[in-house]
């Protein structure tokens, strides 16, 4: 299979989308004449006009509530943020507007509308330019949440979103446009809500997302040079989780180490633990163990960055842990 | 103020039908919202309700210069909208009691009513929240090539909020088939409109952006008609939004919990003397389009219907437990946490 990159792959989704139903557009910050601010939607412009692809002034609150008015009346926005950083100015139309819609309308008004962009830490960009917020969106009923981690589950999870009447929120990453992996041509979906298992294994189950997934696999090659069998579990969406995926694994490793680049407290790691903890509980040999970014905001200084992003080495030492 | 002397110009335009449609459109308001105001009182409606009292001719008046195909979205004081639309005020009611049988099967309430069948797009709860899905509505319009537009309420608080200054900025960038109107009663909750910028004169916000803004007597259903009208031809021949600034007056306090011991009674009682249903019935008068009769047997038709209406409430069930899992998601099935 050819490979591309997870930019090319993203593309891909929206321009098969875009040729296949025209009520779907792109609209954000740079999108259209500067071909994209991480050059996603490059030549989009030029293929679809700029009706359908649609540069914005820096204003996330209000394109965020246009693309949401749009969706209530028949379209299916796809909106850039040129980094989810930037989507808590317009998180209000997210939360109050895109996911309650249906519901405070008894049904009437469904949102159909893909937000995405990158998340998390991107190089030496200190803290305003450094979080992640999936386990935020998550949180709240009303939306779906997808974090893909390769350039296939990409594109595949993309055209799945497009196509979803609900609001999806659709993360990636700088650090991630530029890996390459193969990617079918034409239309494939992969269904929002299911986990991937990205390495079988037999001793431990690694539990991640994104492009944290990557220190998992990394882990996972060290630990079989140990002689230890690793099993990694991409759960691809956080909302909903694949709960059954992830407890399935446990049952056969009965060891957890979870792997993830958000902030510890109230995230995906404390909901999937209190998940194994109820549901799998005599299943586990040893306490869960989990890596997150350090309880603090991301600097610049990289001995600083260093301490605080979830690495290969803190992963290995969660996983000796579980193994004693 | 330019479209009161366009008012007078042109004050025979409208036909006996037009009068008696805002006659028993804006009674129907004051009514049904008086008999909620009571039913507040009673603790048959529960949580906030804003009340429309004074502010009808703003929805009354915009009704008739509009088509059936064009949209409508406002704020949480939105009982008014889908009453003047044609909605049947049995749902809107039973909505208020949290009834399933209410127009957003009880999730809602007072603060969002939705009619999909008068395409009412909702009643929204956060100040300003809604100023971006109006232009976001007409965007839709335009992109789909129809000649309909959106007409987008909001009170003199939002104004104050980014969401009004972002979104008046790309509406007027994309020329949008949008109008925004302000419904201007003078007070954000308890703070007057003086006490919230140095720019008082709300139109002139707009200009700002290069719109077309207009200030408007909205206790003159006629004037609000005029306003609408050429706002919407502006929307439909592709010239983009207007913002309208309609002057009104609430009667009563910004919500049913708010005594409104801000204002002074003359004041009050000064905006009643302009009562925009007094005036029209003035006119049904003077120009002989209904007799007293005539009058009091709508009146009498209003009082019936919201009695209906308060019936019809009061004896819907309200929504079984298994409902609280519907409409959160368009999908079938989505596994919701449920322990």
């Amino acid at each position: 299979m050819r490979e591309i990159q997870f930019r090319e792959a993203l593309r891909e989704a929206m321009v098969e989308e875009m040729r296949r139903d025209k009520n779907v557009f792109l609209m954000g910050e740079e999108v259209a004449e500067y071909n994209g601010a991480y050059k996603v939607s490059q030549g989009m412009l030029d293929e679809f006009g700029p009706d359908r692809v649609i540069d914005t002034p820096i204003a996330e609150l209000g394109f965020a509530g246009i693309g949401i008015g749009a969706a209530m009346n028949g379209l299916r926005p796809i909106v850039e943020f040129m980094t989810f950083n930037f989507s808590l100015v317009a998180i209000d139309q997210i939360i109050n507007g895109a996911a309650k819609m249906m519901y405070m309308s008894g049904g009437q008004y469904n949102v159909p509308i893909v937000f995405r962009g990158p998340t998390g830490n991107a190089g030496q960009l200190s803290s305003q330019h450094s979080q992640n917020f999936e386990n935020w969106y998550a949180n709240c009923p009303g939306l779906k949440v997808v974090v893909p981690s390769n350039p296939y589950d990409a594109k595949g999870l993309l055209i799945s979103s497009i196509r979803d009447n609900d609001p999806v929120i659709f993360m990636e990453s700088e650090l991630m446009y530029g890996d390459k992996g193969p990617v079918p041509e034409g239309e494939y979906l992969i269904p929002i809500g299911v986990a991937d298992i990205k390495r079988a294994g037999t001793d431990v189950t690694l539990v991640s997302f994104g492009k944290i997934l990557k220190v998992a696999m990394a882990a996972a090659a060290e630990l079989e040079k140990e002689g230890i069998s690793a099993e990694v579990v991409d759960l691809r969406t956080v909302r909903p989780i694949d709960y059954k995926a992830v407890v399935e694994s446990v049952k056969k490793t009965n060891r957890l180490v979870i792997v993830e680049e958000a902030w510890p407290l109230a995230s995906i790691s404390s909901e999937i633990a209190y998940h194994v903890q109820r549901y799998a509980f005599d299943y586990l040999d040893a306490p869960i163990q989990r890596v997150t970014s350090k309880d603090l905001p991301l600097p610049y200084a990289p001995t600083l960055i260093e301490v605080i992003l979830p690495n290969v080495k803190r992963t290995l030492q969660a996983v000796k842990t579980v193994m004693l | 103020m330019a479209n009161l002397k366009e008012t007078t110009k042109t004050k025979n335009k409208f036909t006996k039908e037009t009068y008696l449609f805002w006659y028993e459109k804006m009674q129907l308001m004051r009514k049904f919202e008086e008999k909620a105001g009571q039913l507040y009182g009673q603790q048959k409606i529960k949580g906030f309700c804003h009340l429309y009292i004074g502010q009808e001719a703003c929805a009354a008046g915009a009704a008739t210069a509009l088509t059936k195909d064009d949209k409508w979205i406002t704020a949480y004081r939105d009982h008014g909208i889908p009453l003047a639309l044609g909605s049947d005020p049995g749902a809107v009611m039973a909505e208020l009691y949290g009834k399933i049988t209410g127009s957003s099967k009880g999730k809602g309430g007072s603060m969002h009513i939705f009619d999909k069948s008068v395409n009412f797009l909702g009643g929204h709860g956060i100040v300003g929240g809604q100023i971006p899905l109006g232009a976001g509505i007409a965007f839709a319009e335009k992109y789909k090539g129809t000649k309909n537009l959106c007409i987008c309420f909001m009170g003199d608080g939002a104004v104050r909020q980014g969401s009004f200054h972002e979104t008046l900025n790309m509406a007027m960038l994309w020329k949008l088939p949008v109008i925004f109107v302000i419904e201007n009663n003078g007070y954000a909750m308890g703070t007057s409109v003086k006490r919230t910028s140095n720019v008082i004169e709300l139109y002139t916000l707009g200009e700002s952006y290069d719109m077309p803004s207009f200030p408007v007597d909205a206790m003159s259903v006629e004037a609000v008609h005029i306003a609408v009208e050429e706002a919407a031809e502006r929307a439909r021949s592709g010239q983009g939004p207007t913002l309208l600034e309609f002057r009104t007056y609430r009667y009563k306090g910004h919500s049913m919990s708010d005594p409104a011991k801000y204002r002074t009674k003359e004041e009050v009682e000064e905006y009643k003397m302009k009562d925009p249903i007094e005036q029209v019935k003035r006119k049904l008068m003077e120009l002989k389009y209904a007799t007293q009769e005539q009058i009091e047997a709508i009146d009498l038709t209003v009082k019936e219907t919201v009695e209906a209406a308060v019936r019809f409430a009061e004896e819907s069930p309200f929504p079984d437990p298994s409902e609280a899992f519907k409409d959160v998601y368009a999908e079938e099935g989505y596994p919701f946490i449920d322990e």
